[in-house]
């Protein structure tokens, strides 16, 4: 299977385990989290590698976060035991506290330009 | 063997004249008195040296001494030989061993139908061969030397074996021992088998021993070659047959090409895949490289929209943004058909490289999996394109094209009036589901718009944008979804340049085959592959071939830096250090200039560019000067994926 076919079905499983769960209570026992310092942790711990330095996936590794991580308890799941081809972070090398950082880092992005505002992309 | 006279003791001579060569005075350029100093008298001889140099002079040649001074020299008729195969061109690096065949090229062919193309290594030339076959249909002669040429071209050789590609391959090679001079060709331009080497990945290769030989053998290999499942060919060329005189021209013959037909499936076999096909109510159609031209195109469109049947795959054979392109899935299907699919095994079952390895199939228990593929038909063992193997229910050894008339024609005849209707409302799905992907890839683009470096989607959308009114080829990596390949020739089929280095080639030999159509070609070029073959880039200017090139700067083996990434995790060691990328795996300190490596070869370009506001007016400006028959580059510093 190449690379882009895989994504496709990367990118399904992470939705589903991301936004399917928004029925919960949002952020049930998600630890504080300080978005600064998960800016710089998003990078340090490799995340970028496959997700794209604005988080904004797409391309043939992984899929977007920017949007769509919502949900901790889903989230925080995954990155230790990814059902799909995502490199497992465990404790060791990424603790909760620095996980939750990114966490808050990826619900801190802003909302992306409306299609219709960007004239490349409505054309 | 020459027939007797034709290369009479042209051997002797040679070792005479290598003799004469070694044992002749050589003056440093140190020790030549300057120019304007006085000239020396010549020395005075006697009248007994003059008469002895007379004599020497007038006598006949000696018995062990050949004379090189021809008019008819084999080669001459190599490229008659060559030039009914209608080759447009002939590449190479230049060597020795090929002199012959060269000049023959050069002053008896007229340079002309096939035109000589310089190219400053042979993997290069071999993958612009297989890049001008993908876009013009037709093989490219690629000319190199045994060993150290196809050494250099062997994984150019690979690529067109992976790729299927009928590249045609003239190996010069010096077999005869006294042909051979000494110093310099016994170990670089001489082989007992000079196949061998690369004969793993040919689909046939001949040592031609006489000139009419070699005209057989030449027809033969160009049908082989172009016969399906198509692959690459080798003529070993002996250095003495191109060299030599042709003893009796009127007593060769150069046999007529008539290319065979592609096979097309069994009608028992094809009428039961149309049956299994119109009663399936989630069928899924898997396509590999399908279409050979427009019409495989129509034919693949054609047998989608008889079915409603969603077309994953096909490359060019399927226009990227038809309702019925890249919808369906595999996990659901009831019915799986598979056309000259390769990776078969990988598109149905899930492989997990990850804490644990394990695979696992995706399609539900009872589907039916069908396959025509003319791949069975020539498959080799050493290299392992093969993939895994995948059970099918039912499989068609012939060729996709060619049997998809038939296949249509049985599908039609099975579907009543009430099954057009279910047929139809699917098919209303799917054109829903594909419109919603569409939108869903436009709202992907909007993340990380004004990301620096840019992002690939932005650089995607913003090259669409300055192209889609023009009459566009992409001759490797388009941009996706958001461009609309609704033509055949706006991409490539497979063509492989057998890892990394072989696509900036590949790309210059397609662009060369659109060329004389006008068409506006783009590349986007990956930093790593550009390392590997950038004087290619010279062939490009030196032969005028147009083309737009816009760098995948990543500054990484960026594949490579997952991979070490994955190695650092699962060990629990080095994840911030790898994060970073690990030495050997990175392309920067300093980062690379490729604009002006551009330049410095002739072609426009421009760059470092990282902010996506430059963008625009860099690629109309870089548009301006490719639309004026000129190659330009825009180095633009990309997202790592």
């Amino acid at each position: 299977m190449t690379p882009m076919r895989r994504a496709g079905s990367v990118l399904l499983t992470l939705t589903l385990a991301f936004a399917g769960a928004r029925a919960v209570v949002a952020q049930a026992g998600a630890p504080q989290g300080n978005a600064a310092s998960g800016a710089k942790l998003y990078v340090d711990r490799a995340c970028w590698q496959c997700h794209g330095l604005a988080a904004q996936g797409g391309g043939i590794a992984g899929p977007r976060l920017a949007g769509r991580v919502q949900v901790w308890a889903a989230f925080s799941a995954y990155v230790r035991r990814p059902a799909e081809e995502m490199i497992p972070y465990t404790a060791k090398v990424l603790p909760d506290r620095e996980l939750a950082d990114i966490f808050a880092w990826l619900r801190s992005l802003p909302q992306p330009p409306a299609v219709d505002s960007l004239p490349v992309l409505s054309r | 063997m020459a027939k007797p006279g034709s290369r009479v003791d042209r051997r002797k001579f040679l070792r005479g004249a290598a003799a004469a060569a070694l044992t002749a005075p050589v003056i440093p350029a140190a020790a030549q008195p300057p120019a304007d100093a006085p000239r020396p008298t010549a020395p005075a001889i006697s009248p007994a040296q003059a008469s002895q140099a007379l004599a020497a002079e007038a006598a006949p040649l000696a018995a062990e001494v050949d004379a090189l001074t021809v008019d008819n020299p084999g080669s001459d008729f190599m490229v008659d030989v060559l030039k009914t195969l209608g080759f447009d061109y002939v590449i190479a690096n230049p060597a020795s061993s090929f002199r012959g065949l060269h000049e023959s090229f050069i002053n008896y062919g007229g340079n002309a139908s096939p035109e000589w193309l310089t190219c400053a290594h042979e993997q290069a030339a071999v993958n612009i061969a297989n890049g001008y076959f993908a876009v013009a249909g037709k093989p490219m002669a690629v000319v190199t030397f045994a060993p150290s040429g196809l050494q250099h071209a062997a994984m150019g050789i690979f690529g067109a074996f992976s790729g299927r590609t009928p590249t045609y391959l003239l190996c010069a090679n010096i077999p005869g021992g006294e042909d051979r001079r000494p110093l310099f060709d016994w170990g670089p331009h001489a082989m007992t088998d000079p196949a061998a080497m690369v004969r793993d990945m040919l689909k046939w290769d001949d040592t031609p021993a006489s000139l009419q030989h070699f005209a057989e053998s030449a027809v033969r290999a160009y049908r082989m070659a172009m016969m399906e499942p198509r692959g690459p060919v080798m003529l070993v060329v002996d250095a003495a047959l191109q060299e030599d005189s042709v003893h009796d021209r009127g007593a060769l013959r150069i046999p007529k090409l008539a290319l065979a037909s592609p096979p097309a499936g069994d009608a028992n076999a094809v009428a039961e895949v149309a049956k299994l096909l119109v009663a399936a109510e989630n069928p899924v159609v898997l396509a590999g490289d399908v279409a050979r031209d427009e019409a495989g195109m129509r034919l693949l469109v054609e047998l989608a929209e008889t079915l409603a049947v969603p077309v994953q795959g096909g490359g060019r054979g399927m226009p990227n943004q038809h309702p019925l392109a890249g919808g369906g899935n595999v996990r659901s299907a009831d019915v799986i058909l598979a056309l000259n699919e390769d990776a078969l095994y990988g598109r149905l079952n899930r492989f997990r490289d990850q804490t644990v390895r394990g695979a696992a199939p995706l399609t539900k228990a009872d589907a039916k999996i069908l396959s025509i593929s003319s791949y069975d038909l020539n498959v080799r063992s050493n290299y392992q394109n093969v993939e895994r193997f995948q059970e099918v229910s039912l499989a068609i050894a012939a060729d996709p094209q060619a049997t998809l008339p038939s296949l249509i024609e049985a599908c039609k005849k099975l579907i009543t009036p009430e099954r057009r209707r279910a047929l139809d409302a699917r098919s209303s799905t799917l054109a829903a589901a594909s419109a919603q992907a569409l939108e869903r890839a436009r709202v992907e683009a909007t993340y990380g718009w004004d990301a620096s470096p840019i992002t690939l989607q932005r650089l995607a959308a913003e090259v669409w944008d300055v192209i889609k009114g023009k009459d566009w080829a992409s001759v490797g990596a388009n941009g996706g979804r958001l461009w609309n390949a609704d033509k055949f020739y706006r991409t490539m089929g497979a063509v492989n340049g057998g890892g990394i280095g072989g696509s900036l080639p590949i790309a210059i030999g397609a662009a060369l085959a659109h060329k004389k159509s006008g068409r506006l070609c783009v590349r986007f070029q990956p930093d790593g592959d550009m390392l590997y073959m950038a004087t290619s880039l010279w062939t490009a200017t030196h032969h005028r071939i147009p083309m737009l090139i816009v760098m995948h700067n990543n500054r990484a083996y960026h594949q490579e830096v997952m991979h070490l990434q994955r190695m650092a995790n699962r060990r629990q060691r080095g994840v911030e250090l790898a994060a970073h990328g690990l030495p050997g795996a990175t392309i920067s300190d300093p980062d690379i200039d490729f604009a002006q490596l551009a330049r410095s070869m002739g072609a426009y370009a421009e760059g470092p560019i990282a902010s996506p506001k430059d963008l625009r007016p860099a690629l109309l400006r870089a548009i301006a000067r490719v639309e004026k028959g000129e190659v330009a580059l825009l180095d633009t510093r990309t997202q790592p994926r």
